[in-house]
């Protein structure tokens, strides 16, 4: 059969299919009604739902979610009679497979261990995650776009949200699936997976692009220098510039506020900025400490 | 009886129907309302709704669809239970024997991690709506908060859920997973500055997560318990602070456009 095909219709990757289905789905109905509710706040009209009233919930609104309910049972039913759950050979601790995927959900995560080191791909950036999703409501406090979809009037949030659900989140979650084959290695899917298939990727760090060693002292201090620079720098440079241009907005804004959201915003860039430093550059570490390497 | 008005009337009109329904549903205003909040299982909703909250286009219903979700899979899970023991001597023969010995167990086992994927692709597709319609804005912050924890919740669910077949595609998705553990900074004996807390592999969060050094049946009768006990719990605890803070913080958000 075409690898491609066998993928896709492995019965776990059935859901991813059914997961890119909707999401795109849901993402055009989205983006549709935002630019639709852009064009009446431009013409000074009313959002779509705004001038709306009240109906009773029984039975308009029960009788809806029994139908939806109905609808979800059949077609998991549907699911499960068309497609049987896998089931592997028996646990075997001695038999590594290789590639060992973690569950589809998780495979954004993984994927990010080609660019960081586990405590950085595993731990700190999960966390940042979680944390950043809860810091959403108190850092956007942009009071327009409340309770209808809309585009023009909070670009900055739809923008940054979207890029890190569908390409941090999803992208990656596709690529895992998809594209990641036996030592992780890129596969298309037309591509047959080859167990034997060795890349020789040279591998470098980021002095000794200069031709310093990154294990020696002014290595370590080179790497500091850019990796605080990137940080510090990443907050400094967009506050100054954000004062100057948009003065009322930030003494609105606040410190501690421009603080927090500048720290995971930029965490959130470091990510694909290590992705370029290792698919174009081949630089693997940027600061080498005894501690830990970034 | 000659009639079906008269069988109707018969069903309606006795000690048993009156004892369940307490009262006639004449679809009066005050009928309606009592439809609602005499029912324990629908006096979650308001009475009235805005007519939004009917229509599709703006919710897409994924939330309650979710929590549909998570309902299937209680009852599919408790089922499963009924044929499962979580220690690596039987789990894997547990759910051969749902293929082969238990009526409909295939399509019960099916139901389940289908129903867990399907879970897990909605709830992620709410948080995008919710995200879209800016419905995380006052006064809604810290229901949106206690979403993120109970998306967190969801994705471990699914997770501790891999394990319990005991086959090597549970067993090395978890493998992988707590390996991360190690990696803790601090916490983990592979991460960073472990060494200043005397962490080894044997006292690290990776430890405390298996149960033991590697995926063994203490790692399969933890992540059985979380899975079927734990998170459920705690999830649904945290459920109803959502529902409830859904109601008390005025229903589904409505357009509160600046003028």
């Amino acid at each position: 059969m075409n690898p491609f095909i066998e993928i896709i219709t492995q019965p776990d990757n059935i859901a991813i299919v059914i997961m890119i289905i909707m999401v795109t789905f849901f993402t055009l109905w989205a983006f549709q009604q935002a630019f639709e509710n852009d064009r009446l706040i431009a013409a000074g009209k009313p959002v779509d739902g705004e001038n709306e009233g009240l109906v009773d919930t029984f039975k308009p609104l029960v009788r809806i979610e029994l139908i939806i309910a109905l609808a979800v049972m059949v077609f998991l039913t549907f699911w499960s009679i068309v497609v049987d759950a896998p089931l592997e050979e028996i646990a075997n601790p001695t038999l590594t497979p290789n590639p060992a995927k973690a569950p589809w959900y998780f495979l954004g995560l993984q994927e990010l261990l080609v660019y960081f080191d586990p405590w950085l791909a595993g731990v700190v950036l999960p966390t940042l995650i979680i944390v950043g999703l809860i810091a959403i409501p108190y850092i956007d406090i942009n009071p327009k776009g409340n309770g209808y979809y809309c585009f023009n009037d909070r670009k900055f949030a739809v923008i940054t949200f979207s890029f890190g659900f569908f390409i941090l989140w999803l992208l990656l979650i596709v690529i895992g699936v998809f594209f990641r084959g036996p030592g992780w290695l890129w596969y298309w899917p037309w591509q047959e997976w080859d167990h034997a298939r060795v890349v020789f990727e040279p591998t470098r760090d980021l002095s000794n692009v200069f031709g310093i060693d990154s294990r020696s002292l002014p290595g370590f201090i080179i790497g500091a220098i850019v990796v605080n620079g990137y940080l510090i720098g990443g907050m400094i440079l967009p506050y100054r510039y954000l004062k100057d241009k948009m003065p009322e907005f930030m003494k609105q804004f606040g410190l501690i506020r421009y603080l927090v959201t500048a720290s995971l915003f930029i965490t959130m860039m470091a990510i694909p900025v290590k992705m370029v430093l290792w698919l174009v550059f081949h630089i693997k570490y940027i600061w080498i400490t005894p501690w830990f390497n970034v | 009886m000659k009639n079906p008005t008269d069988i109707k009337e018969k069903v309606r009109k006795n000690l048993i129907w009156k004892s369940v329904f307490r009262r006639d549903y004449r679809n009066t205003v005050r009928d309606r309302a009592q439809a609602i909040f005499g029912n324990i299982f629908l006096h979650l909703h308001p009475v009235q709704v805005r007519e939004g909250a009917v229509k599709l286009r703006f919710t897409w219903g994924m939330g309650g669809i979710t929590f549909f979700a998570f309902i299937i899979l209680v009852i599919t899970g408790v089922v499963l239970m009924f044929y499962y023991h979580p220690s690596i001597d039987q789990a894997y023969s547990d759910i051969k024997d749902l293929e082969f010995q238990v009526p409909f167990g295939v399509i019960l086992r099916n139901l389940h991690r289908w129903g867990a994927h399907f879970m897990v692709i909605v709830v992620m597709i709410h948080m995008f709506r919710v995200f879209m319609t800016g419905s995380y804005k006052a006064p809604r912050q810290f229901n949106w908060g206690i979403g993120v924890i109970l998306l967190v919740l969801t994705f471990l669910l699914s997770f501790t859920g891999y394990l319990t077949p005991w086959d090597q595609l549970g067993f090395w998705a978890i493998t992988v997973g707590t390996n991360m553990g190690a990696a803790t900074p601090l916490l983990g004996y592979q991460g960073p500055f472990s060494e200043f807390l005397h962490i080894t592999p044997f006292n690290d969060v990776r430890f405390a997560l298996l149960g033991g050094s590697r995926v063994a049946d203490n790692a399969l009768l933890r992540a059985y318990i979380w899975h079927c006990v734990a998170i459920p719990l705690v999830s649904v605890i945290l459920m109803f602070v959502h529902f409830w803070r859904v109601r008390k913080d005025g229903g589904i958000s409505k357009p509160q456009t600046q003028k």
